[in-house]
C-alpha cells in the first residue's frame, strides 16, 4: 500500500511548511509541497495549512491566501469531506474561508506570544484528534500576535453544543480567546483549526519540551489508513 | 531642472559643493577632486560623502582593527574572514556557517520600532549574501535604567520591531541580550546577529567580474528613505526645488524579505549567480562601487531604471536611498531569462539596471547624460584612514582607585540574593524573549534562557546529507567592566560568550563582534576603544579563535557624555553531535552539583556593586584566558563523554544567581554548602567558573577529567527538593524565586 499523502501548502509568507512536512513524514506518511499558485490539489489525501504571515498580513490575517488558486480547489474539496488542519495563519485562512465559523483577532496583550502551553483535547471525533483521549492535557506551542479566537454568542453556544471545539486552553489563556479556545472542527470534523502548533512539538531534541503534537499527525495518519 | 552632469562639472569648477552638509571634511573633498582632475557632481559626491563616512569607510577605527587580522590565531575552520559581507567558517562534514552582528543604535533611538526591525532585516541579507540560508537570529540590547521614562518608550518599540521583523521572517530567535544602565538613556544599543548556514562549496562573494554579465537591482522598490543628507545635497545643489523632508529611518517590510530569502536561494540553487551584494548603508552606491571594485573594475548604470517608489527623486537620492529588502546580482547575460523567471515566482520584481565593463570606471547616466565616471576602489575601499589621537580618560586612574572594598557588605544574604535575582539586568527576560519566535524552522535544540543558543543543522537546507552536528552561539558583553577597563572588559565579553558555548557543550571556533562606543573624535573615547580592540585581539588569539567580521559603531553619546564602552562579543561554536548537547540549569533530582574554577573577591563593576551601593569603580574581575581556555576544553570533552546532565555559567551576580537559575530552569532545588566566606562565595564575579550537574556514579570520571586539565572541581551538595538550601546561609523555595524573577520586567512594562 502506498503511503498516506498529506499535502502542505505554501504561501507566499508561508514560514512552518518544511517543519509541517517533517512532521507529516515522522509518523510515516508522505508530505506533498502544494503550491499558492496552482490549480492543483495533487491527489492528497489530506491537507496542512501551515503557520507563517501569507501575503505579509498585511491586511487581515488569511484574506489575501483565501482567494489564492489553489484555495479555489481546496474549499469545495474541504466541504466534499476532505481532511484539513490549519494551523495559525492556516487556521486564520480557514476562519476567512468560510471552513471554521468565527474569526481570529489581536491577543488581548496586544503582543506576540510565543510560549509552551498547556491545553485539554475535548474533542477527538475529528481527522486529526482520533488518536487522543477525550480530556487528555497536553502541552504544545504558541506563537502568534492574531490568535484571540472571537465568534458571535449563538455561533459559541452552537460550537459548544456540538462538540466542535477540539482544543481548549488550560493554565492560561495566551491571548484573551472566547471560552479558552485554542482550536474547533467544522460539523463533519474533517476540517480543524488550531492556534498551537503541534508540529512544533514532534522531536525530543528540537522544539517545545514535548513530543505530543505528534497525535494530529499519527490521527490522520490512522484516519487514512482505515478510510 | 538641470542635471549635474560630468560635463556640467567640467564647465562649472568653482561651483560650490555641498561636501561639509554631507559630513565631509575640506581635505577629503580636496582629495576627492583630487581623484577626478575636476570637482565632483552631486551624484559623485553623494557616492564619495557615504562611501567615506565613518560608518562605510571605518576610518577612525581601521588603523586599530588590524590587529584582528595581524594578531588572529591560525585556524584551519575560517574560510571567509573580514572585509566580505560576513565571515564563513567551516563547521565540518562539508558545512560552514555564516555570522555576524551589526549595530543599529541610532535608528532605534529615533524611531524604535522601525529602527529595530531593519536592524533585523539588514543583518539577515549580509549573510544571504554570503549564499547561505539565514536560520536564525539573536539580539543584544541595552536601554536605559528600567526605571527612566524613554526606556518605556524605546524598549517595547525595539522589542516589537525585532518580533514583528523577526517572526515574520520565520527566522528563530534563540538568545541575546538585554540590559540596562543609565548610561544608555539616549543611547540605546541593539546588535543585531544572524546565522546561516550554507554548503562550504557554495560561498558566494561580492564581485563584478566578466564584462557584458548584467547587473541586477531586485527586491523592493527605491524610495525616500533614510537618506539622510542627500536631500541636503539636493536642495543645496539645484536651488529650484524644495525637497520634502525625508524620514531618516528606514521602513521595512519583512514579508518582501521573506521572500528574497526564498528567492536568493533558489536563484543559487539554479546557479544563475556570479556575485550578489545586498544594498544596505549608502544602498545602490555601495553595492555598485564595492561589487566594481572587486571584480573586473568597470561598471555601467542606467539610474533610469531603478524602479522607484517615488518618481521625484533626484539621482543623488537614489544613490543614497537606504530603502531596505534590496539586493544587486551580477549575472551572465545568457541566465537572465532563468533569473527573471525564478524572481517572478516569488513575485520580486528585478532590473537590470546596468553591465559590467573593463573599463575600470563606474560611469552612471541620467536621461542620456553621464553624471558619473569614477574609478570605483576610490570610493569603495582608499578612503582616509584616520589615527585619532587617544589617551587615558582624566578619571580613569581616580575610577580604578574608588574600589568597592569600602562598600558595606550586607547582613542577610538571603535578602540580597532575592534583590540582585529581582533587579532589572538579573530577572528573567521573558517578557521580551517571549515576544520571539524560536521554534519556527524546527532546528532549535537550545533557546533563551539557554546560556548559548543551539541549533541542529543536518536539515536546515533540504536536500543536503545529514551530519550529527550542531552549532551553539552566544553573544555577550559587559559595559561595566569595560568602563573599568577597556582591554581587560574586551576579554571578559569574549571569555563569557567562549564559555557560555562551551557549557552547552560545543566547542568554541570563531568570533564576531560589535564595538559600541562613543565619539572617536574625543580622544578619551578613542583610548577605550582602542584599548578594548588590542584586548580583544589578544584573548583571541590566546583562546585560538579568529574574528570573522563584525562592525564598529561611534558616536553613542548625548552631548559631551559617552556611553559605557560596550563591546559586544558573539561566538559561534561546533557540536559535533548534537544529540549529546547539556542543557541549562538542574534537570533532574539527585545529582551531583559542582563548581569549576577558582573565586577571589571581586566586586568591582559588579552586579552587587550597581544595584546594592549604585557604585561603579575598582578593576573588573581579572580575566585569566588560560584558565577560560582550559574549563572550555573540560566542558566539551565531559559533554562529548556524556558526563554531564546541566551546566551552567557564571558571570553577573556569581553563585548565587548561578544556583538559582538553575533551580529555576526545570523547578528542581538543591542543597549546597560552601567551603569559604559566604558572601564572596556567593556574590563575587570572577571569571572562568561554571557550575555543572553529573549523575553520582560519573562524577569521579568528571572529577579525574577536571584534574587532568587543572580545572579546579569543588563538589558543593546535591539537586532536589523545592527549596534553594545554601547550607547555614539561606533558604529560599523555588517558587519564590521565580516571582521574583518573573516579575521584574512585568512590573515595569506591562
Amino acid at each position: 500500500m502506498s503511503a498516506a499523502r498529506v499535502g502542505v501548502v505554501t504561501f507566499p509568507g508561508t514560514l512552518d511548511d518544511q517543519d509541517a512536512a517533517r512532521a507529516v513524514r515522522l509518523v510515516g506518511a508522505e508530505a506533498v509541497p502544494l503550491w499558492h499558485g496552482d490549480h492543483d490539489l495533487k491527489g492528497v489525501d489530506a491537507v496542512f495549512l501551515p503557520g507563517g504571515f501569507s501575503y505579509g498580513d498585511y491586511l487581515r490575517c488569511g484574506a489575501i491566501s483565501r482567494f489564492a488558486p489553489l484555495m479555489e480547489e481546496l474549499i469545495p474539496a474541504a466541504r466534499a469531506g476532505l481532511p484539513v488542519l490549519g494551523t495559525c495563519n492556516g487556521f486564520q485562512i480557514l476562519c476567512e474561508a468560510h471552513l471554521l465559523p468565527g474569526a481570529l483577532t489581536r491577543n488581548a496583550s496586544l503582543h506576540y506570544v510565543c510560549r509552551d502551553q498547556r491545553v485539554r483535547i475535548e474533542s477527538t471525533a475529528t481527522a486529526w484528534t482520533n488518536a487522543f483521549a477525550e480530556g487528555q492535557e497536553i502541552t504544545l506551542p504558541v506563537k502568534h500576535g492574531e490568535g484571540r479566537y472571537v465568534a458571535s454568542a449563538e455561533t459559541l453556544a452552537a460550537l459548544e453544543a456540538g462538540g466542535q471545539v477540539v482544543v481548549r486552553y488550560v493554565g492560561g489563556n495566551p491571548n484573551g480567546a472566547m471560552n479558552d479556545i485554542a482550536g474547533i472542527r467544522n460539523e463533519a470534523g474533517n476540517v480543524v483549526g488550531l492556534m498551537p502548533h503541534p508540529e512544533h512539538a514532534v522531536e525530543e531534541l528540537v522544539g517545545a519540551p514535548s513530543t505530543d503534537g505528534l497525535g494530529f499527525f499519527t490521527s490522520i495518519l490512522k484516519k487514512l489508513v482505515n478510510a | 531642472m538641470t542635471t549635474d552632469s560630468v560635463k556640467r562639472a567640467e564647465s562649472t569648477p568653482d561651483e560650490p559643493m555641498p561636501f561639509a552638509e554631507l559630513g565631509m571634511k575640506q581635505d577629503e573633498y580636496d582629495r576627492v577632486k583630487e581623484i577626478l582632475g575636476r570637482r565632483p557632481t552631486g551624484s559623485e559626491l553623494a557616492i564619495y560623502s557615504v562611501m567615506w563616512s565613518e560608518h562605510c569607510s571605518y576610518k577612525s577605527s581601521k588603523v586599530h582593527l588590524r590587529q584582528f587580522a595581524t594578531k588572529a590565531p591560525h585556524s584551519d575552520a575560517l574560510l571567509v574572514g573580514m572585509g566580505e559581507n560576513a565571515g564563513v567558517v567551516d563547521i565540518g562534514d562539508g558545512w560552514a556557517a555564516t555570522f555576524k552582528i551589526e549595530s543599529h543604535n541610532h535608528p532605534s533611538y529615533v524611531e524604535p520600532h522601525q529602527g529595530a526591525a531593519t536592524g533585523v532585516g539588514g543583518i539577515v541579507r549580509d549573510i544571504m549574501s554570503m549564499g547561505a540560508r539565514p536560520i536564525a537570529v539573536m539580539d543584544a540590547l541595552r536601554f536605559g535604567g528600567a526605571h527612566q521614562d524613554d526606556t518605556r518608550r524605546v524598549l517595547p518599540g525595539v522589542v516589537e520591531g525585532i518580533s514583528h521583523y523577526g517572526n515574520c521572517l520565520g527566522l528563530p530567535n534563540i538568545g541575546g541580550e538585554v540590559a540596562f544602565d543609565e548610561c544608555y538613556i539616549g543611547n540605546p544599543l541593539v546588535n543585531a546577529l544572524c546565522v546561516g548556514l550554507l554548503r562550504k562549496d557554495q560561498i558566494k562573494l561580492a564581485t563584478a567580474p566578466g564584462p557584458g554579465n548584467k547587473v541586477v537591482l531586485f527586491g523592493a522598490s527605491t524610495g525616500p528613505d533614510g537618506i539622510g543628507g542627500a536631500s541636503v545635497l539636493a536642495s543645496a545643489t539645484f536651488e529650484d526645488e524644495s525637497q520634502a523632508k525625508r524620514p531618516a529611518v528606514q521602513v521595512g517590510d519583512p514579508f518582501m524579505e521573506k521572500l528574497l530569502i526564498e528567492c536568493c536561494l533558489e536563484l543559487y540553487a539554479a546557479d544563475v549567480v556570479v556575485g550578489i551584494q545586498d544594498l544596505g548603508a549608502a544602498g545602490v552606491s555601495c553595492a555598485t562601487t564595492e561589487l566594481a571594485a572587486k571584480g573586473t573594475g568597470g561598471m555601467a548604470v542606467d539610474l533610469n531604471l531603478v524602479p522607484l517608489r517615488d518618481p521625484s527623486l533626484r539621482p543623488e537620492e537614489i544613490l543614497m536611498s537606504e530603502s531596505q529588502e534590496r539586493m544587486m546580482a551580477v549575472v551572465r547575460p545568457s541566465d537572465i531569462p532563468a533569473f527573471m523567471a525564478i524572481c517572478e515566482k516569488w513575485d520580486v520584481p528585478a532590473t537590470v539596471i546596468g553591465e559590467v565593463t573593463d573599463t575600470g570606471r563606474l560611469v552612471m547616466t541620467w536621461h542620456g547624460e553621464t553624471i558619473v565616471d569614477i574609478p570605483p576602489g576610490t570610493a569603495a575601499d582608499e578612503g582616509p584612514v584616520y589615527e585619532r589621537p587617544f589617551h587615558e580618560p582624566a578619571g580613569q586612574a581616580a575610577l580604578n582607585a574608588d574600589t568597592p572594598d569600602t562598600l558595606a557588605r550586607p547582613a542577610d544574604l538571603r535578602a540580597t540574593l532575592l534583590q540582585l535575582l529581582g533587579s532589572p539586568n538579573l530577572a528573567s527576560k521573558a517578557w521580551v524573549t517571549d515576544q520571539y519566535d524560536r521554534y519556527v524552522r524546527s532546528n532549535t535544540v537550545l533557546a533563551q534562557p539557554a546560556d548559548a543558543g543551539m541549533l541542529r543543522i543536518s536539515e536546515a537546507i533540504a536536500g543536503a546529507e545529514p551530519t550529527t552536528r550542531g552549532i551553539a552561539l552566544s553573544t555577550d558583553g559587559n559595559g561595566r567592566y569595560a568602563k573599568l577597563d577597556p582591554y581587560a572588559g574586551a576579554q571578559l565579553a569574549l571569555a563569557e560568550a567562549y564559555r557560555n558555548v562551551a557549557v552547552t557543550g560545543a566547542k568554541p571556533l570563531a568570533v564576531t563582534n560589535c564595538l559600541n562606543f562613543g565619539s572617536p573624535e574625543d580622544p578619551e573615547v578613542m583610548w577605550q576603544f582602542a584599548e578594548a580592540v588590542r584586548g580583544l585581539a589578544d584573548a583571541c588569539r590566546t583562546l585560538g579563535v579568529p574574528v570573522t567580521g563584525g562592525n564598529v559603531s561611534f558616536y553613542n553619546q548625548t552631548g559631551s557624555t559617552a556611553i559605557h564602552p560596550t563591546p559586544v562579543v558573539g561566538v559561534l561554536g561546533v557540536i559535533d553531535d548534537v544529540a549529546k548537547r547539556v542543557p541549562t540549569g538542574f534537570v533532574a533530582e539527585g545529582l551531583r552539583v559542582a563548581l569549576l574554577g577558582d573565586t577571589a573577591a571581586e566586586f568591582g563593576g559588579s552586579e552587587w556593586a550597581h544595584v546594592a551601593h549604585g557604585h561603579l569603580g575598582g578593576l573588573p574581575p581579572e580575566a585569566d584566558l588560560e584558565a577560560e581556555r582550559a574549563l572550555g576544553a573540560v566542558l566539551v570533552e565531559a559533554a562529548a563523554r556524556g558526563l554531564l546532565e546541566g551546566s551552567h555559567d557564571l558571570s553577573d551576580g556569581g553563585l548565587a544567581i548561578a544556583l538559582a537559575e538553575s533551580c529555576l530552569a526545570r523547578g528542581i532545588g538543591a542543597t549546597v554548602a560552601l567551603s569559604g566566606e559566604p558572601f564572596t562565595d556567593l556574590f563575587s564575579e570572577s571569571a572562568g567558573r561554571a557550575l555543572v550537574v553529573v549523575r553520582p556514579e560519573a562524577f569521579d570520571e568528571f572529577a579525574a577529567l577536571c584534574a587532568e586539565h587543572e580545572v579546579p572541581c569543588y563538589g558543593l551538595g546535591v539537586t532536589g527538593g523545592e527549596s534553594l538550601v545554601v547550607q547555614d546561609v539561606l533558604e529560599v523555595p523555588v517558587s519564590e524565586l521565580r516571582d521574583t524573577h518573573s516579575g521584574a520586567l512585568p512590573a515595569v512594562f506591562g
